[in-house]
């Protein structure tokens, strides 16, 4: 098992190479460093020798990829691109393109993403896994069928609709939690009841569907017809047969979203105005900051390899018959 | 037996919330502490977080709505007078320039601007003023400053300025207002106006030459030490006096003396920042302010709240006893002579939003709001050709006020494009002039802006010197006619013959029968702006003109406006202080964008314009100045290089509980000035959100209804025996 996690890893490394390399591209496809300097300088007064001090100061005024001034390995290390994604591999954030701590700001900001996402993923998987179980046992009956139809009006809702809504109905008409805000401690409870609340009722149509169909697939199965033979009860063959043999689908799709539940909820988090990870890679698209644009995307695809990894391992747990080779 | 149990613990928790509810203390949507519910604390949002509080770097509206308030330049304007005066802040009067010729002798008041080599601004600050507590001035028993020479060690365990045990303060100092001017020549600090102020303050340009020099030979970590070099051109006379020499005549260099650029900054505050590891945590100066205003800010976490709270030790400044003639009777003159501010606190929320901050404000959560297009109708209504406020808003006792902006908004010609710039001369003109008619600018301000807007007659705003009403005299003759006694927009028959006289009848090339297409570049986007351009593409096919709308980002926009390749854009300006050089020189040939990267996108060059512009802009305010201003835009309107479109006007909303509020378009240091009466606030906000717990007790009687009938289909299923089910 070591040889295959350490062997993933470095997958894991080049595929983080390739994504730092995209990103890059892309951002520069995009974006120039003028433009990245007239952003952070400012709408009004800005002068071309201010573009240019800006981008020696912080080492964009070289080339990007390739430095044909330079010889031997400098031609590709005195580049925009190794100078500002090698660090990456040893987590050195640096400062961001207005001079912030990266680290820093990741570190303060992951707790508010943590706090909404966790108790919404926690309830969520119990809420969707319940109704997709009791679709599955009423199957080919009016609730089910009902069931159904509910999930499909629910996942054609538009999230946004959702967040509009309940802070319509929730904070505005009932009066029973604050349309929006944060605050720590136990106080942060009243602001995140309702962004847990939505985030729950907004997964339940796509994720309880997904999840009927597979224990629906694992029902039609002969070891659950045997158990049945064998005289066990419905919730039984349910709870322990079943729902251990779906196990492996649920988890391919849950535990590689666990690591990134740091990352936080993009519009949920603007319109909440909860101050995570999220809204601070929302803002740094829009500053055109660089420097976080990269550190995040890094971030991300670390977690989301981190989750692969972790979902790999999670199989042989669930299933004794996996083994890795 | 189960349906009593379940009723029962119904009762009880519909019991148990209707207690709760009851139950004094704060509203349960009451995003703020019960314990500040009775504070003395005014509620208001920002939307994006402030890149710069550097007052060397910061030149944005929403970070001056910060340190406006902390920091103490030497002057301000006075808030309730208008046209806009300057009065003393920090200083103890408005400086008096002394005019010099170049050998350094004095000259006349009256003297004419070629014979000014230099003008001398003697400033005297007040004394015994002192900065906010910080731990840049903190000393220890021995009178060593205790926080000026940490270690690594030292910074264990700190990770804001409020891990900081001690504080201290000091008198404020002449030379800290010198330390500032040095700032906006420091390398690292990239003062946006350092240009700007290195052609006239003299000295400030070499030292910046200087500091580059340094800079480049010191460590990335290591900090330059301003306080062993000096600006030629800026003395200090004494503890309270200091004087700055600027280049020939620039009176609106008193101007600058009102914004953050010139306030003072004490050379302890960059000793204490710059100390190794401060940065990495975040503590600088760009985050931290340490100011001698009214206000310091005790939280800065523009993640989700920042809160200015009163300087304990600002002391002296007192409400204006005098205002506008109306003033009076709005009860703004009230708390004339009493000292300010008024408000200990104030507490900005991060809200991205509109609506969110819409219905907080609505439920009393913040003391004012603007008015977003989504909710005008909820808010105001047209009465009799007035604005008044809806009924709602008048029983909610919120109060409206309005105001123009000293902004411009326009539709701007590329005056080096081939088809509609200066090339082409008078043929040009006309198809400008043509569309500069078409356009239907009292239109768009009544379909898409609900009304929220003046026509523009030219470049200068009111309330700024050198505007002139749209009256007989003052309306653009070019694009209206004075008809019963208001102008009235050129029947677009004129402006189908002007095309035809520019070469295109009817939309199309006299030459080759082509169709006329013009492109305009815009960073507009999403559905309403759609709405806007399909109105403008319809402004011009009147003229039989085919507009086609090229999408771009604001990056690329601003490459096409910089190469001079834009045919027609959309910009706007907002005034950096209340004179008409601050928008006449968007306008000036050596301002043109794609030859000197400055600020006249247009690329206008008139000889006769320019010259007219650098006469005026070293004048005083007086009949002369208006004669040459009234001639500047004549030939703008004469010209065209932009279709004159709107000034914006504002309307603002308060509760009944805020007083003291009048809109100012130039200063952002309002917030001493206002009032509060926080009990009729907690009064109302207890009114206004009682909290409705009979849907969630419905909501539950609901779901464990809809759950007998499937426990009971549940234990059916259970005691049935196997049969084969179809899945």
């Amino acid at each position: 098992m070591t040889g295959y996690i350490i062997r993933r890893l470095i997958y894991g490394l080049l595929v983080l190479v390739g994504v730092n390399v995209f990103t890059f591209a892309l951002f520069f496809f995009v974006n120039s460093p003028d433009d990245m300097a007239r952003a952070q300088l400012g709408a009004k007064r800005v002068t071309p020798e201010a573009v240019e001090k800006w981008k020696r100061e912080r080492g964009y005024d070289k080339p990007l990829f390739l430095n044909e001034k330079m010889l031997g390995t400098a031609k590709v290390t005195n580049t925009v691109f190794f100078e500002k994604s090698a660090r990456l591999f040893v987590f050195e954030f640096g400062a961001s393109d207005q001079g912030r701590n990266i680290g820093y700001d990741i570190s303060t900001r992951m707790w508010p993403s943590l706090a909404v996402q966790l108790p919404a993923f926690i309830i969520g998987l119990l809420v969707y896994i319940s109704f997709a179980l009791m679709m599955a046992f009423f199957r080919a009956t009016y609730l089910d069928f009902w069931g159904v139809v509910l999930c499909v009006l629910m996942m054609s809702i538009s999230g946004l609709f959702y967040i509009i809504g309940g802070q319509f109905i929730f904070g505005k008409l009932w009066n029973l939690v604050p349309i929006s805000g944060y605050d720590t401690g136990f106080e942060a409870i009243k602001f995140l009841a309702l962004p847990v609340l939505i985030g729950v009722i907004s997964g339940i149509g796509g994720n309880a569907r997904w999840y009927r169909t597979i224990f629906l697939e694992e029902i039609s199965k002969d070891y659950v017809r045997t158990a049945r033979a064998k005289g066990l009860s419905e919730t039984r063959v349910l709870f322990r047969h079943v729902l251990q043999n779906a196990m492996i689908p649920i988890l391919t799709g849950v535990v590689v979203v666990i690591p990134l539940l740091f990352m936080g909820a993009l519009i949920t988090e603007s319109f909440f105005g909860i101050p995570g990870l999220g809204s601070y890679t929302i803002d740094a698209i829009s500053q055109q900051d660089f420097a976080i644009v990269r550190v995040m995307v890094f971030l991300g695809s670390v977690l989301y390899i981190i989750g692969l990894i972790l979902t790999d391992i999670s199989y042989t747990l669930v299933d004794p018959r996996v083994r890795f080779s | 037996m189960t349906c009593n149990r379940s009723a029962t613990l119904l009762l009880f928790f519909a019991l148990t919330l209707a207690l709760t509810a009851g139950c004094g203390g704060s509203a349960w949507n009451d995003p703020y502490p019960a314990a500040d519910a009775g504070a003395n604390t005014l509620y208001t949002s920002f939307s994006e977080r402030p890149k710069h509080l550097d007052p060397v770097q910061s030149y944005a509206e929403n970070e001056f709505a910060f340190i406006a308030n902390i920091y103490q330049p030497p002057l301000q304007y006075h808030y309730l007078k208008r046209p806009y005066e300057l009065i003393p802040f920090g200083a103890t009067e408005v400086p008096k320039p002394v005019y010099l010729d170049a050998a350094g002798k004095s000259l006349p008041d009256s003297a004419p601007a070629e014979r000014v080599a230099y003008s001398e601004y003697v400033i005297r600050i007040k004394q015994g003023v002192k900065y906010q507590p910080h731990p840049a001035f903190a000393i220890d028993e021995s009178g060593k400053p205790r926080y000026l020479t940490l270690t690594a060690a030292d910074l264990r365990g700190i990770d804001t300025l409020g891990d900081f045990k001690h504080t201290g303060t000091r008198e404020l100092e002449a030379a800290d207002y010198v330390h500032q001017i040095k700032r906006l020549a420091h390398p690292r600090l990239h003062s946006p106006i350092l240009q700007l102020m290195g052609e006239y303050v003299i000295g400030l340009k070499d030292l910046a030459d200087q500091l580059t020099k340094v800079a480049a030979g010191l460590p990335e970590e290591a900090s330059v030490d301003l306080t062993q070099y000096a600006v030629s051109g800026v003395r200090i006379i004494d503890r309270h006096t200091y004087a700055v020499r600027v280049r020939g005549k620039y009176p609106q260099f008193a101007y600058w003396l009102a914004m953050p650029f010139f306030a003072p900054v004490p050379p302890e505050a960059d000793r204490f920042y710059d100390q190794p590891g401060m940065a990495k945590k975040n503590i600088t100066l760009d985050w931290y302010p340490v100011g001698s205003g009214p206000y310091m800010l005790t939280v800065n976490n523009p993640n989700r709240q920042m809160v200015l709270e009163r300087n304990p030790n600002y002391r002296g400044e007192t409400y204006p006893a005098e205002g506008e003639p109306e003033d009076g009777k709005k009860g703004l003159l009230a708390d004339a002579g009493k000292p300010l501010p008024f408000i200990d606190r104030v507490v900005f929320s991060l809200e991205k939003e509109q609506i969110p901050y819409w219905n907080k404000f609505l439920q009393g959560y913040y003391d004012a709001s603007g008015i977003g297009s989504d909710t005008f109708d909820q808010a105001v209504q047209f009465s009799g050709g007035d604005i008044t406020l809806t009924e709602d808003m008048v029983a909610r006792g919120i109060r409206l006020q309005t105001s123009l902006a000293t902004s411009v908004f326009y539709l701007g010609f590329n005056m080096l494009d081939p088809v509609v710039g200066a090339t082409p001369g008078e043929r040009a003109r006309k198809l400008r002039l043509a569309i500069s008619i078409a356009v239907d600018q009292e239109e768009l301000i009544s379909i898409f802006r609900n009304g929220r807007g003046v026509p523009s007659h030219g470049p200068i705003p009111p309330g700024i010197f050198g505007y002139r009403d749209a009256d007989a005299k003052g309306i653009n003759p070019q694009v209206y006619d004075w008809v019963n006694n208001q102008p009235q927009r050129k029947n677009i028959e004129q402006a189908k013959k002007l095309l035809a006289e520019a070469g295109y009848p009817n939309g199309r090339d006299a030459k080759t029968g082509q169709p006329l297409l013009l492109h305009l570049d815009t960073t507009s986007s999403g559905a309403d702006s759609k709405a806007r351009l399909d109105w403008y593409i319809n402004q011009f096919a009147k003229l039989g003109v085919q507009l086609v709308i090229r999408a771009t980002d604001f990056n690329r926009l601003q490459d096409k406006l910089r190469r001079g390749t834009a045919q027609l854009y959309f910009l706007g300006w907002n005034a950096d202080y209340p004179d008409p050089e601050n928008f006449l020189f968007l306008l000036h040939g050596a301002q043109g964008r794609a030859q000197t990267q400055g600020e006249n996108a247009s690329n206008y060059k008139n000889a006769e314009f320019d010259r007219l512009f650098d006469r005026m802009k070293h004048m005083a305010n007086g009949p002369e100045r208006q004669a040459i201003i009234d001639r500047m835009i004549e030939l703008l309107r004469h010209d065209a290089p932009w279709v004159w479109s709107y000034f914006p006007k504002d309307y603002t909303l308060h509760h009944g509980w805020v007083f003291n509020r009048k809109p100012n378009q130039i200063a952002n240091n309002g917030l001493k000035y206002q009032r509060l009466d926080p009990a009729l606030r907690v009064q109302r906000r207890r009114e206004w959100n009682p909290p409705v717990v009979w849907p969630l007790v419905l909501i539950g009687v609901v779901l464990i209804l809809s759950a007998v009938p499937a426990v009971a289909a549940f234990r059916r299923r259970e005691r049935r025996t196997a049969t084969m089910v179809q899945s």
